[in-house]
């Protein structure tokens, strides 16, 4: 304890003007997905704490929630017309994409802070999707397209969602949002950023997360599918020709 | 009201896809059809991903052909030894076509080669059953008599070796063109969630001359064991096999062909086959229609395997 004082009273004197420290907490740190599963809301609550030496801001703070899910490789791919038909005929790879991205804040990005922290900060979609596509080709002008459409599609499956005005104030410096996942999110690890601005400065963060997993049958059927996938075919396939049997006893006609 | 499906990830209406099979078991029932290529494109419509629609709908089509080939079995028309030699060929298609399957599907282009082979496949398919019904429909309505085939003509496979006499069905033949058949069958039933029975059975009817009487059952049984492979390969190799969708297509199937087995009962012969190439023809009108508008967003996106196996740690 007194310990953990003096690096906090060391830390301060290094550095008066990151004063205000940070706490945040989730309602739930897991998110089964179940036989009824349709998407599920997590809260998140921050607290915003400050010491006495601390000057009170007169333009009060800002929050930016990041949620992101599991990376992974995205291949888009566009159709082009090939005589009569349309085609996937080009394709741009885009590696360690994350998943799902939610991008929570209490009033509008651009009103936050301005672009050249938001990147430096990798706040925002945008600065979260970063441009890769084809390395074989020096120059690339169609790439813009590609990557503007990876994030139009995520955003219309709701897997890419920049919302302001969610995040509220219950005081002025307690704060508190919900996060939803919807039915289509990708299982995994997904990590939370929280970032604490003030007058376009960011202030303080904090990192949390939380796993989406399957659990009960879910569970049980993809570990059979995966881990037993021979067992599980003949088990799929004798549950068809015992019910196509069935079908036979109970509609006979003769 | 929403169910998960766990193979799929994703959740769907539980009274959307039990409509959905009921009606396509019905129209089954009705034709005496599978159903495959009927169910595969309405699934991948309505957003299962077309691996899994095609995997999961082999398990159906098994459920259905099993249904018909104990009814065909108790009326004693069914040729087991015929069946069986279509069978050889039709377990080797079938590996030819999931080893296919899981290569395109590795390389991306196996959405492509789906919609491509539906529009080449229920397109021709479809064009010729119409010709020939349309032709026996104003014959019948003409009044005049169908010209009647005589037996005893030569085609070009009888000279073939590895001749067979198939006693039921009154034949005797070369294997040959019956493997190379079913093999080819095997395989577009892999590929395309498919049983097969639309191109079998005229193919039986039209080039081997098979009765009539022993054609839709021992058609059936061949497309049982096929299909049980089918779903067993693609299980054991992709994991693209979804027991709770299957559960749903398999109920609503089996329910809906005995309603579709009443009304198909009270159909004219000519009708029914006019029906049955109208109904193809317009799966594969529908298919081209997709490829050859211009699509309304022409990128997609595809999370490709790196994230599954991620997430499954």
């Amino acid at each position: 304890m007194a310990r953990q004082l003096a690096v906090a009273l060391w830390l301060c004197g290094l550095s008066p003007a990151v004063a205000e420290d940070l706490i945040v907490t989730l309602s739930s740190e897991k998110v089964a997905i179940t036989q009824k599963f349709g998407g599920a809301d997590i809260a998140l609550f921050g607290a915003i704490g400050r010491d006495a030496a601390t000057v009170a801001r007169s333009a009060g703070y800002d929050v930016v929630v990041t949620v992101k899910g599991p990376r992974g490789q995205v291949i888009v791919r566009e159709k082009q017309q090939a005589g009569p038909v349309w085609l996937n005929l080009d394709q741009r790879k885009y590696i360690a994409i994350p998943s799902f991205i939610a991008i929570l804040s209490n009033r509008p990005l651009a009103d936050i802070c301005d672009a050249e922290v938001r990147n430096k900060l990798r706040i925002g979609i945008d600065p979260l999707v970063p441009a890769q596509g084809d390395r074989t080709r020096s120059a690339d002008p169609d790439e813009p397209d590609f990557r503007n459409a990876l994030i139009r599609l995520r955003k219309a499956q709701k897997l890419f969602l920049e919302q302001s005005g969610v995040v509220r104030f219950l005081s002025p410096n307690l704060f508190q949002t919900e996060i939803r996942i919807p039915g289509t999110a990708p299982l995994g690890h997904y990590d939370i950023e929280v970032a604490v601005f003030a007058e376009g400065v960011q202030l303080t963060k904090g990192t949390l997360g939380f796993q989406v997993i399957k659990e009960g049958i879910e569970h049980r059927i993809t570990d059979m599918a995966y881990q037993h996938g021979l067992l599980y075919g003949l088990m799929t396939a004798l549950i068809a020709i015992a019910i196509g049997w069935l079908a036979t006893v109970i509609f006979r006609r003769e | 009201m929403q169910i998960y499906l766990p193979i799929a990830e994703l959740p769907v209406d539980i009274l959307v896809l039990l409509g959905m099979s009921v009606a396509v078991g019905f129209i089954s029932g009705m034709f005496g059809v599978g159903g495959g290529f009927l169910m595969t494109p309405l699934l991948i419509f309505v957003g299962i991903p077309p691996a899994i629609a095609v995997a999961t709908e082999a398990s159906q089509i098994a459920a259905s052909s099993m249904t018909g080939s104990i009814v065909y079995w108790r009326k004693r028309a069914l040729d087991v030894k015929l069946g069986c030699v279509l069978l050889a060929g039709g377990l080797v298609g079938t590996w030819l076509g999931v080893s296919f399957f899981n290569q395109m599907r590795r390389i991306g282009q196996l959405e492509t080669i789906i919609v491509l082979s539906y529009v080449t496949l229920l397109g021709t398919i479809g064009a010729l059953m119409l010709v020939e019904s349309l032709g026996a429909v104003l014959t019948a309505r003409k009044g005049d008599k169908k010209p009647v085939k005589k037996a005893g003509r030569h085609a070009w496979y009888e000279g073939l070796p590895f001749k067979m006499r198939f006693h039921r069905s009154g034949l005797y033949v070369s294997v040959l063109p019956l493997l190379a058949l079913s093999t080819f069958i095997g395989f577009a039933g892999a590929v395309l969630g498919i049983g097969g029975g639309f191109i079998l059975v005229p193919a039986l009817i039209y080039i081997f001359r098979v009765p009539t009487a022993v054609v839709v059952g021992t058609s059936l049984f061949q497309i049982l064991f096929t299909m049980i492979a089918t779903t067993v390969l693609h299980a054991y190799t992709n994991q693209s096999v979804d027991v709770v969708l299957a559960l749903m297509l398999i109920v609503g199937g089996v329910f809906g062909a005995q309603f579709g087995a009443q009304a198909g009962a009270s159909l004219r012969g000519d009708y029914f086959r006019l029906l049955l190439a109208l109904l193809i023809f317009g799966v594969g009108l529908r298919f081209a229609f997709d490829i050859v508008a211009k699509p309304r967003d022409p990128f997609s996106v595809t999370s490709t395997e790196t994230m599954r196996t991620e997430t499954l740690r």
